[in-house]
């Protein structure tokens, strides 16, 4: 085992002075940002264009209550017929032609209202018109059964329950978004981790076949040592590239809004809205905040993130590391692939459908010691109070399986080197385990 | 002679493929031999079981006297014969990592690498990649690698494959000079010419078995057939060979010759002695030419490969 720190070096060091890699470690973030910075850019003009609504209103009930916005101009035709306002609103070159019949009644309304426009309508656009034209509709009905809107309005009383533990600890639904957004990135994290640098190990695994250096290794190492040194270099260099990834990405970030003023919020509308709309209560919901996050087990959580971030990813690069034993070229791998992507996606899905819905439930328990799935599914888990001895057991299983699987690969290469240009099968594969 | 190695009824099975069946080979110190065979055989089985790439399912391998242990790995260098070196490495840097994974440490390994890139002159490639190397010269790097730890037991598969004829023997020489400073040499090849040049010992192993174990000198006498390539001048060339025929087995014979000669095959019984059969032969003529036809090493192999 002493070779160990040699080959884990010589792993970092050429993935780390490697060309391609140096370009992708400082290219990307200028792509991301770029990217970014584009889209920002991009949905801040189509916020810019203004539309023009024409409305022929022949009802007359709502005369007062289209108001014009800067993204949104009302333009009010009277007096003309139908056929009329749309080859006006067509010339024009006008966004669209609301056209309000008179009706009997107001009933009638529901379904004779129809919306001109030379292509289909924005969604968003069509729904604030039907909000608006219902919300109107609504209260002119309740008028006409004799009902003051006001009170209506006055009367409503929003409940907004309490949460407190039996142990006297308040809690709030905050918390449990806080829980969530925790659990879901680190979740979403090793995800990430796993799928972008699990192929680095593979295709490091298969350095020694395709360069035929494999005789020489492995007369002089073990191929459990070779294949630990290259699990743990590959990832070290990968931490180090997503460090820098990090690291650049926040300050290209800053320097972009600064520099250009584009404010990353101000292309959603609808954040804006949630702003408007706590905005009395930022004080509160801050101290709410600050509050939650003292509540949370923030040691634990931050050991636990480690461990089973680390013990997660070295599972799957020893996965990815058997299927690189397994085979002599990359193109040979694609079969494998599936087995290996199918229990990380059910991981996530698990954890973003079962645990969200229900901690603690037996599904989410099970998952929760599966070592495959229990990375994402335990760190999940956590933030909403697992005990600490559950917490154990699912690590120790997580690493006695890495550890098992990296002498399932060193297995497979020992025999793999002996079959050359032989694609191996999944039955062949099982025999080698006995040899 | 002190035995370095000595492989004891080895037994490999691949699934149902039987790979090696009971072989036994003996190598003494000091001594160049020859593992033959044609291919698929058994022989790179047989060495990588000796450079514990594979376990045998039977039979042991005993290593100056020890066991076969995982720490042997340092006594014991080894060319494959599937050739290959990390492409986008540094020389230097990669024949320094190869080195230290044989033992060494990182000062000595500088050390040993400088001696021997000085010896094949080949100094100036410490910065270059070795894919900006052509075949011949990752071969020499190989070569480097494969003894720069002095390895006790040095084990050659093909060795001069890739290699032009200068640096062919440039690295026979190396081969014997290591031969000299007392290593011992596992030596598996297809060219019977190094194999008659250099071998002290042979053995040669044919679909899993070995078939022929032994000094090459002794395993000559044991395939030698009395049979001498004669050249006479003589009066009467007719008479001359009935008389030949008359008491020996005799088969035409071409040779380049500045005479006009009779030329000959001739096989003697095993009771004439040599002397006796040139005296006799002076009766008839003026002897010209007079060979012993003794087996080639390739001779050897194809028979023996053909008898089984």
């Amino acid at each position: 085992m002493n070779h160990l720190p040699l080959i884990i070096s010589r792993e970092y060091f050429t993935k780390v002075r490697n060309k391609s890699f140096i370009v992708m470690t400082f290219l990307s973030p200028l792509i991301f940002v770029g990217i970014f910075a584009l889209v920002a850019y991009l949905s801040s003009l189509n916020n810019d264009t203004v539309r023009t609504i024409s409305v022929l209103d022949e009802s007359g009930y709502f005369s007062n209550d289209f108001k014009s916005t800067p993204q949104l101009k009302y333009n009010l035709f009277s007096g003309v017929a139908l056929q009329e306002a749309k080859t006006i609103a067509e010339n024009a070159e006008i966004y669209g032609l609301l056209h309000i019949p008179k009706t009997q009644s107001l009933e009638q309304l529901a379904d004779q209202i129809t919306f001109y426009s030379e292509d289909s309508p924005s969604l968003s656009l069509m729904n604030d018109i039907n909000d608006l034209l219902e919300s109107k509709v609504n209260t002119l009905k309740l008028k006409e059964a004799g009902i003051d809107s006001e009170i209506i309005k006055n009367l409503h009383i929003n409940i907004s329950a309490n949460q407190e533990t039996f142990q006297g600890k308040e809690t709030s639904k905050l918390g449990s978004g806080l829980k969530l957004i925790f659990g879901g990135a680190a979740g979403y994290l090793l995800f990430m981790f796993i799928i972008i640098y699990g192929n680095m190990i593979m295709r490091s695994v298969i350095e020694e076949k395709t360069s035929r250096v494999i005789e020489v290794i492995i007369s002089s190492v073990k191929p459990r040592t070779l294949l630990l040194g290259k699990i743990f270099g590959t990832t070290l260099a990968g931490i180090t590239q997503f460090v820098v990834w990090v690291v650049l990405i926040l300050v290209l970030m800053t320097v972009v809004t600064s520099v250009f003023g584009i404010d990353p919020s101000a292309g959603s509308p609808s954040q804006q809205v949630i702003e408007n709309s706590v905005n009395g209560g930022t004080q509160q919901i801050l101290q709410d905040v600050i509050l939650e996050i003292n509540n949370l087990p923030i040691t634990n959580l931050v050991i636990m993130f480690i461990l089973f971030f680390v013990g997660g990813y070295l599972l799957y690069a020893s996965l990815y590391a058997s299927v690189g034993a397994a085979v002599d070229s990359e193109t040979d791998t694609q079969q494998f692939m599936m087995p290996i992507l199918m229990p990380l996606i059910l991981a996530v899905y698990v954890g973003f459908f079962t645990v969200i819905d229900n901690p603690h439930g037996t599904v989410s328990q099970v998952f929760s010691y599966i070592p495959f799935t229990s990375p994402v599914v335990m760190l999940m888990r956590i933030p909403f109070g697992v005990p600490l001895w559950q917490q154990i057991i699912s690590v120790v299983i997580l690493f006695a399986t890495f550890i098992a699987m990296v002498w399932f690969a060193a297995k497979i290469y020992r025999v793999g080197i002996l079959m050359y240009g032989k694609k191996p099968t999944y039955k062949e594969i099982f025999k080698w385990l006995k040899y | 002679m002190e035995k370095l190695l000595v492989v004891n009824n080895v037994s490999k099975t691949y699934g149902a493929y039987k790979a090696l069946n009971n072989a036994s080979i003996e190598v003494e110190k000091g001594s160049i031999f020859g593992l033959l065979g044609p291919n698929g055989a058994g022989k790179t089985t047989l060495i990588r079981i000796i450079n514990q790439i594979t376990m045998p399912d039977t039979g042991s391998v005993i290593l100056d006297g020890e066991p076969l242990q995982p720490h042997h790995i340092k006594y014991i260098g080894y060319l494959p014969e599937e050739r290959g070196l990390y492409k986008s490495m540094k020389v230097g840097e990669q024949v320094l990592y190869l080195a230290q994974l044989k033992g060494l440490s990182k000062q000595e390994a500088k050390k040993k690498i400088k001696y021997w890139f000085d010896r094949l002159e080949i100094g100036d490639w410490w910065d270059k990649k070795i894919q900006e190397l052509s075949k011949g010269m990752a071969q020499k790097i190989q070569f480097v690698v494969t003894v720069l730890h002095d390895p006790k037991l040095l084990i050659f598969d093909e060795p001069f494959s890739g290699f032009d004829p200068i640096n062919a023997n440039l690295i026979k020489d190396e081969i014997l000079h290591l031969r000299d400073n007392g290593a011992t040499v596992i030596f598996s090849t297809h060219r019977m010419e190094s194999v008659e040049e250099m071998c002290d010992h042979i053995a040669l192993i044919h679909k899993s078995n070995k078939i022929l174990d032994g000094k090459l000198l002794d395993i000559k006498r044991q395939y030698r057939s009395n049979t001498f390539e004669i050249g006479l001048i003589t009066p009467n060339h007719t008479a001359a060979t009935a008389a030949l025929k008359e008491k020996f087995e005799v088969l035409p014979a071409t040779f380049k010759s500045i005479n006009n000669e009779l030329q000959y095959k001739v096989q003697i019984p095993e009771s004439v002695a040599t002397n006796d059969f040139i005296s006799y032969l002076t009766t008839l003529g003026q002897v010209t030419h007079f060979v012993e036809l003794v087996p080639s090493a390739s001779d050897i192999f194809i028979e023996t490969i053909q008898k089984n």
